[in-house]
C-alpha cells in the first residue's frame, strides 16, 4: 500500500478510505450535476477547514479573517476568468470594448494597472498563492512578533474581513461592487458551464483537497505539528525552549491563508461567480462554525463539518428558512458547550471503541496467538 | 481638495461634520461602555452585544407604539420610561444568558466568542419572526425635532444634542459605580483577582452575573438612543459590532478613558474624512489607521501596567 502505516494510523487511515470512497465514487455515481456542483461548493469551504484544523485546532490561534484570503484567492480566479470572458468580441456593445462590463457601468475607460497581469494564467495560479500568502505574513508577522494573540489576534482579523468587504463594495468600477464578479465563462478557451466540465472540476477539486489533505498530515506529523501544539498549550515554555513562537505562528496562519485561497480559487471555478457576500465577517466566522462542528483537533473532521453543514444549510433554508438560523445557532452553542471537539471527538468517544472492539473480538476468534490479541486489544 | 471653499465655510463645515462625529461617538461610546465591562473587566468576547442593543431599540419602539395608542397625552415623555425598561429588559437577558451559558466559559475566552455568535443569530432569527423583517422607526416627541441654529451656516439638531446629554449622563453613572460604590469595588477586585476576592468573602459568581448584566443594560440603553437617530431592524445591531470591539481594544481593553478617547478619535475621523470622500473609502481608511495603529501598539491608547 502507497500510505505506509506511519503516515495514517489506523483510524486515520480509516478516515482517509471513507472519504476517498464517499468523494471520489459514491457522490458522482448518486448525485445528478446539480447537486454534485453544490457538493464541489461545499468543498471549497473544505480547504478552509483544513488551514483552520492547523492554525486554530493545533496552534490556537483563532482567525476569523480566513474569508479575506477565500475572497483574495477567488477574486484572483474570477479576475482572470472575468478577462477572458470580456475579450473586445464578447464585449462589442460596450462603450469601451475589452474591459469587464462594470468597469463601463462605472465609466472607466481602459484596463487599472492591477489588472492586466491576470491575462496571465501562470501569474493568476502564482497569484493565488503568494498573495494570500504575503498578507497573513504582513499581518501575522505584525501581529505575532509582537506577541499579539488569543482574543485581539481574532478581533483584529475580523476587522480585515470588515475592511476588505468595504473596500470592495466601495470601489465598484474595479471589482464588480456587491454584486461581485458574475458571468465568468472560459478557462483558456475551455467552457466551465456545461455539465461535464463541471464533473471534470469537481474531480481536479477533489484532487486539489486530498493534495492540501497530505501536506497538512504532513505538517501534523512532523516535529513543526508537535511543536504547535507544544506552543497552544503551554506558549512559555516553548519560548524558553529557545523556540521562536513568532515564526512558528506566521508559518501556520500563511499554511491556513493559503489552503484558504486555494479553497476559493476553486469557489470562483465551480460555482462560476465571486461576490463579497463570501469575504466579510459573517461568511468568516461561518467557516470556524464548519471547522468546530467537524472537530477542531482532526482534519477529517473538519471537511465532513464543511460537508454535512453546508448540506443541513441548503436543505434547511430551502424548506424552513425560519429554522435554519436558529438551528445553526443552537447548533454552535450546542458544540461550544457540550462537545468542543465536534464531531470528530463524539466519533472517537462513542463509535471508534466498538469499532475496536469489533475488531478486537474478530482478531481473537480467528487466531488464538497472544501476539494478535495484544495488538487488537483497544489501544490510544 | 480645500480650494473651493472659503476660510468660513471650511470652519462651518469642520463644526457640522465635527458635530454629526459628535453623534456617531455618542453611539460609539453607549455601545463601547457595556462591551469595556463585559470584555475589558470580563474578558468575554460578546458577539451578541450588538443584539442586546436591538432589543432595547425594539423595546423602546413598542413602547412608543403603546403611548401612542393608549397615552397619547403623556407622548412627550414616553422616552424617559423607554430607557428605563429597555435596560430592564436587555439586563435581564443578559444575566439569563450568563447563567446558561457565559459561565461554563469563563476559562475559553475564545469559546465565548464562537457561542455569542451562535446566539446572535438565533436572537436576530427570533427578532425577524416576532417583529418582522422590515425596519421599524421611532416617532419622535415633537420637543425632539427641529435644530438649534447657531449661526446662519450652523445647525445643530436637538435630537443629537438630547443624545449626547444622555452619553454624558450614563458614562459618568457608570464610572461613578463601578470607582465609587461597594459593588463596583467587588467587580473590580474580582477581575483583578478572582481567588483573592472570592476568600475574602465576595459571592464572585453573583458579581459576574450582574456585571454582565449591567453590561448588556447598557447596551439596551444604546439601543434605546439609538431609535432616536436611525431606524431598526434585526440585524442592525451587526452592522455596530466590529467597530465596537476596535473602539474597545484601540482604547485599550480595560479602561473606560480609553474607550471615550478611542470612541472619540475614531468617530471624528470618520466623520470628517466623510466630507472629502465617499463613505466606504473614510470608513476603510478610519479602520486601517486604527488597525495599524493597533499592530504598533497593541495595547491600545491607554493600559493599565499589568504584570503576567
Amino acid at each position: 500500500m502507497i500510505i505506509n502505516s506511519r503516515f495514517f494510523n489506523r483510524s486515520e487511515l480509516m478516515g482517509f478510505i471513507a472519504l476517498a470512497a464517499v468523494l471520489f465514487v459514491i457522490l458522482p455515481l448518486t448525485l445528478d450535476v446539480f447537486r454534485l456542483n453544490l457538493v464541489a461548493k461545499y468543498l471549497t469551504y473544505a480547504f478552509v477547514a483544513i488551514g483552520l484544523v492547523l492554525c486554530w485546532g493545533y496552534g490556537g490561534i483563532l482567525s476569523l479573517g480566513q474569508g479575506v484570503f477565500f475572497g483574495l484567492g477567488g477574486y484572483c480566479m474570477a479576475m482572470f476568468l472575468k478577462l477572458e470572458a470580456s475579450s473586445v468580441e464578447n464585449t462589442k456593445i460596450q462603450s469601451t470594448p475589452g474591459i469587464p462590463d462594470f468597469m463601463d457601468w462605472n465609466q472607466i475607460t481602459s484596463l487599472p494597472l492591477f489588472w492586466q497581469p491576470f491575462h496571465s494564467l501562470t501569474f493568476t495560479v502564482l497569484a493565488i498563492i503568494l498573495v494570500p500568502g504575503l498578507f497573513a505574513l504582513i499581518i501575522g508577522t505584525a501581529m505575532f512578533k509582537r506577541r499579539v494573540g488569543g482574543t485581539y489576534f481574532a478581533i483584529i482579523t475580523q476587522a480585515v474581513a470588515a475592511i476588505l468587504t468595504i473596500l470592495i463594495v466601495g470601489q465598484q468600477g474595479y471589482t464588480g461592487g456587491i454584486n461581485g464578479m458574475t458571468d465568468l465563462r472560459t478557462l483558456k478557451g475551455w467552457d466551465i458551464r456545461p455539465d461535464h466540465a463541471k464533473i471534470i472540476l469537481y474531480f481536479v477539486e477533489v484532487v486539489l483537497l486530498f493534495a492540501c489533505i497530505g501536506i497538512a498530515q504532513f505538517i501534523r506529523l512532523t516535529k513543526l505539528g508537535r511543536i504547535l501544539v507544544a506552543m497552544r498549550e503551554q506558549e512559555d515554555r516553548v519560548r524558553f525552549s529557545g523556540y521562536s513562537v513568532a515564526n512558528f505562528k506566521i508559518f501556520a496562519f500563511c499554511m491556513a491563508a493559503i489552503f484558504a485561497a486555494i479553497g476559493g480559487a476553486m469557489f470562483a471555478l465551480n460555482v462560476g461567480f465571486m461576490s463579497p457576500s463570501f469575504v466579510g465577517i459573517v461568511p468568516s466566522i461561518e467557516m470556524v462554525i464548519y471547522t468546530a462542528v467537524g472537530g477542531r483537533m482532526s482534519i477529517f473532521g473538519a471537511i465532513w463539518g464543511a460537508i454535512l453543514v453546508n448540506f443541513a444549510k441548503t436543505s434547511l433554508s430551502e424548506s424552513f428558512p425560519q429554522l435554519w438560523l436558529f438551528g445553526l445557532g443552537a447548533l454552535f452553542i450546542a458544540v461550544v458547550l457540550a462537545f468542543p471537539n465536534g464531531l470528530s471527538g463524539l466519533w472517537a468517544d462513542y463509535v471508534q471503541p466498538r469499532i475496536d472492539r469489533l475488531f478486537a473480538s474478530r482478531k481473537a476468534k480467528t487466531s488464538w496467538s497472544e501476539n494478535s490479541v495484544a495488538d487488537g486489544a483497544p489501544a490510544e | 481638495m480645500f480650494g473651493d471653499y472659503s476660510i468660513g465655510d471650511l470652519g462651518s463645515i469642520f463644526v457640522m461634520q465635527g458635530f454629526a462625529g459628535l453623534i456617531l461617538f455618542s453611539v460609539y461610546v453607549l455601545m463601547a461602555l457595556g462591551l469595556a465591562i463585559i470584555f475589558g473587566q470580563m474578558g468575554v468576547i460578546n458577539m451578541a452585544h450588538g443584539e442586546f442593543m436591538i432589543l432595547g431599540a425594539y423595546v423602546t419602539w413598542m413602547t412608543s407604539n403603546i403611548f401612542q395608542s393608549y397615552l397619547p397625552g403623556l407622548f412627550s415623555g414616553y422616552f424617559f420610561l423607554a430607557m428605563i425598561l429597555a435596560f430592564l429588559a436587555s439586563g435581564a437577558l443578559g444575566m439569563v444568558v450568563e447563567w446558561v451559558l457565559i459561565r461554563h466559559l469563563y476559562k475559553r475566552p475564545l469559546d465565548t466568542l464562537l457561542a455569542t455568535w451562535g446566539l446572535s443569530l438565533m436572537l436576530q432569527q427570533a427578532y425577524r419572526s416576532v417583529f418582522g423583517a422590515r425596519e421599524v422607526g421611532v416617532e419622535l416627541p415633537q420637543w425632539m425635532l427641529g435644530s438649534l441654529h447657531v449661526t446662519d451656516s450652523i445647525e445643530v439638531p436637538i435630537n443629537g444634542v438630547f443624545v449626547m446629554g444622555l452619553t454624558v449622563l450614563i458614562t459618568i453613572s457608570v464610572a461613578y459605580v463601578l470607582y465609587m460604590s461597594r459593588w463596583g469595588r467587588q467587580v473590580r477586585a474580582v477581575v483583578q483577582n478572582r481567588i483573592m476576592a472570592g476568600a475574602v468573602g465576595i459571592n464572585t459568581e453573583k458579581v459576574d452575573r450582574y456585571t454582565f448584566g449591567l453590561g448588556c443594560g447598557i447596551a439596551g440603553v444604546a439601543g434605546s438612543a439609538f431609535t432616536m437617530i436611525g431606524s431598526t431592524g434585526p440585524t442592525s445591531g451587526q452592522l455596530y459590532i466590529v467597530d465596537t470591539f476596535l473602539v474597545v481594544v484601540f482604547g485599550g481593553a480595560a479602561s473606560l478613558l480609553g474607550t471615550i478617547a478611542s470612541a472619540f478619535s475614531i468617530s471624528q475621523t470618520q466623520s470628517t474624512l466623510e466630507f472629502f470622500m465617499s463613505g466606504s473609502m473614510a470608513k476603510v481608511l478610519t479602520l486601517l489607521a486604527v488597525v495599524g495603529i493597533l499592530m504598533l501598539r497593541p495595547q491600545g491608547l491607554f493600559a493599565l501596567k499589568v504584570r503576567k
